[in-house]
């Protein structure tokens, strides 16, 4: 098979975690290409999440995971505005609805101490109505902490990459890894012919494991578990200022309910393992029991319609921290197993990913970065109907030249998501009663709807 | 501020027909908005035959029959490509469109903001978000307004009307569905809509039958459904889910008017009041769907009180009377009446069933009947019956009920 491509360092999978992998290798100079399976980035575990911005105040203490959503967290917050980056500062409360969760409160706000979140507290019953008046009665007590907050999870790792690409970096989408060789380079196979790399990053997400057998038996085994979500219409998010934790278990964060940075609120996720990669499919039984939980929490959901429902797919291992590790003699990184808190974490990530890539295989260097702020798609800010134009979606307010300038650039959208992703067309109430075939027309010869 | 005396939000059947009546009465600047880039409403993307027989003695298709109802309302400034992002007290619209954010105050402003379907996501259905499922809304925009075939053998899902508008859609581009699936015991259409399922031009129409599920990742590939034994696979390459319609009424729901948690429409009385007397509201707004033909009429009469209240010939609204419904009734409106005679001498009430229902529809004031009939009533259809309002005004309360037979 022919040579096709070449680059110092290949990072595969385009999800938020090698967005920002991307992100930072770029801006310390070393022009990195990022392979996508999928017709465009976020195509896998990135695409359904809750959204939220973590502190990392339940994550395991010592754990890799909460040094690297601590410092994605950090570094999230200082990028923002220059990238343009919504932050809804929400705050979180953790809720416990009976006399044993309510036992267990100390003990997580001991555990948010420990990992150095200190702005933790208890709150009585009392308290918790004050601030959340909407919720069910029966509440008894929680645990607030004031910086967890919500975020874009799309429009973050869209930025990451176009600030990658700025910086000399290069995407290829459509474009999947089935095998390789390691000669003291890797030659990595696609259906498009071989592609040489100095280095390889692995950041496969639900493929990670899969990926890693190129170069090692892989030390993990992906177990993707599935979070359906039902999503809300707008006036629910009037119903609830804070975002809403229930006491987890062993297993799962449990069921959540949170405001979106598009002024939506989401109920969700289960916590299902499946066999399958690739899809995630939602079910009647679980969205009617996630619609019934989010009523039981809070009542006023019953009188709001349902705008949306999806799954998500996180990339779950027999571990419960990130599997992040060097193989500097087969000149390759492995960074997987990363969970729900990716989205939080992936700056974070991305600083570990380059620590080993100076420690290991290059220098990095940091230049001046090239800002590539994105457009914006959340409420809380400045949005482009509020100045004008000719309104293509109605149900979201997304103006004829959003949708261009999402098919235009160094990044267009490369699907139907992709474009729904970019500009919320599509995404609201009517799920393109009104404007998908007027969106269709517009897309047509770039996208195929 | 752009005042006007009356400001007309949404140019489908209610709006422009409220706007040709106030033009006709000569009330005043009546300006009619609408979010989307041509009049019409949903008719404009129905290109079939089956409207303008009550309103101008014709059969017509959709498009000539939104551009005849652009016609009539010649007389009234049509904005086109303003979208009204709220409604605030004392009749102020704020807008945005082309020419950005404006204010607008009407004396008078009457919403007639249309209804659409349910979509795949509100029904919960099982399965992955393939490409190829949409509602008959985006169909009919596909096939009419851009000359597209978005699939070659689809399911249609549901048989209220609406589902034989699809049919004709898809035979504009001659494409046979593979079945058209209802959960029921029977259609739920009334004429024309069982002699339409009778040509169905070879569809078979599967009874009793409900979707579990869509299978397909990137495109529908098939659809799983249950006719009572077990999961069955029946392939197609698309899914129209078709009505279920609901009330547009995102911009009530951020507005200081009542809503009825029932029709999720506005609350309004006999004379099309909201609860702030400045709106008004006639349509399929008011609870989903009805016939453009109805929509039409009901803009008319609403437009008639407009004029009425403008040309102070009408009180404010004074005390008023709840009317709530009960039993197996999903809704009823008007939701309150009030003390004045109303314009029309017979008053209708529709009322809808929450499920299929054998029994009796008892009108009470207070704890007198009032009024009761017998009927078989279907979720989809409507109930209405006029009563005189004299009967009426004279209780505190009113109390319609669907009471199943025993």
């Amino acid at each position: 098979m022919a040579e096709f491509d070449r680059a110092d360092v290949v990072i595969i999978g385009g999800g938020v975690v090698g967005c920002a992998i991307f992100r930072r290798l770029a801006l310390a100079g070393l022009k990195p290409l990022l392979l996508e399976a999928g017709e465009d980035i976020l195509s896998g575990a990135s695409k359904g999440n809750s959204a939220i911005l973590h502190t990392g105040f339940d994550a395991p203490p010592g754990s890799l995971e909460v040094v690297c959503m601590q410092a994605g967290y950090r570094e999230y917050q200082a990028i923002r505005n220059r990238l343009n980056l919504p932050l809804v500062e929400t705050g979180a409360l953790v809720v416990a609805w009976n006399e044993e969760q309510l036992a267990r409160l100390p003990a997580i706000v001991a555990q948010a101490h420990q990992n150095g979140v200190e702005d933790v507290t208890q709150i009585s019953a009392e308290e918790l109505r004050q601030r959340e008046p909407q919720l069910a009665p029966h509440a008894l007590g929680a645990v607030r902490v004031p910086g967890e907050h919500i975020i874009d999870p799309w429009s973050a790792p869209l930025a990451y990459a176009l600030q990658g690409l700025a910086h000399g970096g290069r995407i290829r989408r459509g474009c999947t890894v089935s095998g390789g060789s390691f000669d003291g380079a890797w030659s990595l196979v696609t259906e498009r012919g071989r592609i040489t790399a100095g280095l390889v990053i692995n950041a496969a997400g639900n493929f990670g494991d899969r990926v890693e057998a190129i170069c090692r038996e892989s030390p993990f085994k992906i177990t993707p578990r599935k979070g359906q979500f039902v999503v809300f219409d707008k006036p629910a998010a009037q119903l609830v200022k804070s975002i809403i934790l229930p006491v987890p278990t062993e297993r799962t964060k449990g069921i959540v309910i949170c405001r979106t940075a598009f002024g939506n609120l989401l109920v969700g996720p289960t916590a299902e393992d499946q066999e399958t990669r690739d899809v995630a499919e939602v079910d009647e039984q679980a969205l009617a029991m996630l619609i019934a939980k989010g009523q039981e929490m809070l009542p006023g959901l019953a009188e709001i319609g349902v705008n949306a429902v999806y799954a998500g797919l996180r990339p779950a291992t027999q571990f419960k921290d990130y599997q992040i590790s060097a193989q500097p003699e087969r000149r390759w990184i492995t960074v997987g197993g990363i969970r729900s808190t990716g989205l939080t974490a992936a700056l974070g990530i991305a600083g570990q990913v380059g620590d080993l890539v100076a420690q290991h295989f290059h220098p990095m260097e940091e230049s001046a970065p090239t800002w590539t702020p994105v457009p914006n798609l959340c409420e809380e800010r400045p949005r482009p109907y509020q100045i004008g134009g000719e309104i293509v979606c109605h149900c979201e307010w997304v103006t004829r030249g959003e949708i261009e300038a999402a098919l235009t650039g160094p990044l267009p959208a490369g699907d139907v998501g992709g474009l729904k992703r970019r500009t919320r067309a599509m995404m609201g109430r009517c799920q393109g009663f009104y404007c998908s075939a007027q969106v269709a027309a517009i897309a047509e010869g770039r996208i195929t709807l | 501020m752009i005042e006007r005396d009356v400001i007309i939000l949404g140019a489908g059947p209610a709006g422009l027909s409220a706007a040709a009546e106030l033009a006709r009465l000569k009330v005043g600047k009546i300006a009619v908005l609408d979010r989307e880039q041509a009049a019409g409403g949903i008719p404009r993307h129905c290109g079939h035959l089956g409207y303008g027989w009550n309103e101008f003695r014709r059969i017509m298709t959709g498009p000539a029959y939104a551009r005849r109802l652009a016609e009539t309302a010649g007389a009234a400034e049509l904005k086109l490509g303003v979208t009204a992002l709220r409604l605030e007290p004392g009749g102020v619209v704020q807008t945005t469109g082309a020419e950005g954010p404006q204010a607008w105050r009407g004396r008078a402003v009457l919403l007639a903001l249309g209804a659409r379907e349910t979509p795949r996501s509100a029904r919960l259905v099982s399965g992955a978000r393939p490409w190829g499922v949409m509602n008959t809304g985006a169909l009919q925009q596909f096939v009419y307004l851009h000359g597209k075939r978005p699939f070659e053998r689809p399911v249609i899902i549901g048989s209220e009307l609406v589902a034989f508008s699809t049919l004709l859609t898809l035979r504009h581009v001659k494409v046979r569905p593979a079945a058209m699936i209802e959960a029921g015991r029977r259609i739920t259409a009334q004429r024309p809509g069982d002699w339409i399922a009778r040509l169905a031009f070879g569809v078979p129409v599967l009874l009793d039958t409900r979707l579990i599920r869509i299978l397909g990742h990137e495109r529908v590939e098939g659809v799983e459904v249950d006719r009572g034994n077990g999961p069955e696979r029946l392939d197609c390459d698309g899914v129209v889910f078709t009505g279920r319609f609901r009330p547009e009424n995102a911009l009530l729901a951020g507005s200081h008017l009542a809503v009825d948690p029932g029709t999720r429409g506005p609350a309004i009385d006999q004379l099309w009041r909201c609860s702030d007397p400045a709106y008004f509201a006639a349509g399929n707004l008011l609870r989903g769907i009805e016939t453009a033909g109805q929509c039409w009429r009901e803009g008319q009469a609403a437009a008639r009180i407009i004029a009425a209240t403008l040309l102070g010939k009408l009180a404010p609204p004074a005390a008023s009377v709840p009317v709530q419904a009960a039993g197996a009734l999903a809704y009823v409106y008007p939701q309150r009446l009030t003390a004045e005679d109303p314009i029309d001498p017979e008053l209708l009430f529709f009322a809808r069933a929450r499920a299929a229902t054998k029994g009796a529809i008892v009108l009470r004031g207070d704890d007198t009947v009032i009024w009761s009939r017998q009927i078989d009533a279907l979720p989809e259809r409507r109930i209405a019956w006029p009563v005189s309002p004299k009967d009426l005004q004279a209780h505190k309360s009113i109390t319609v009920s669907l009471e199943p037979q025993a």
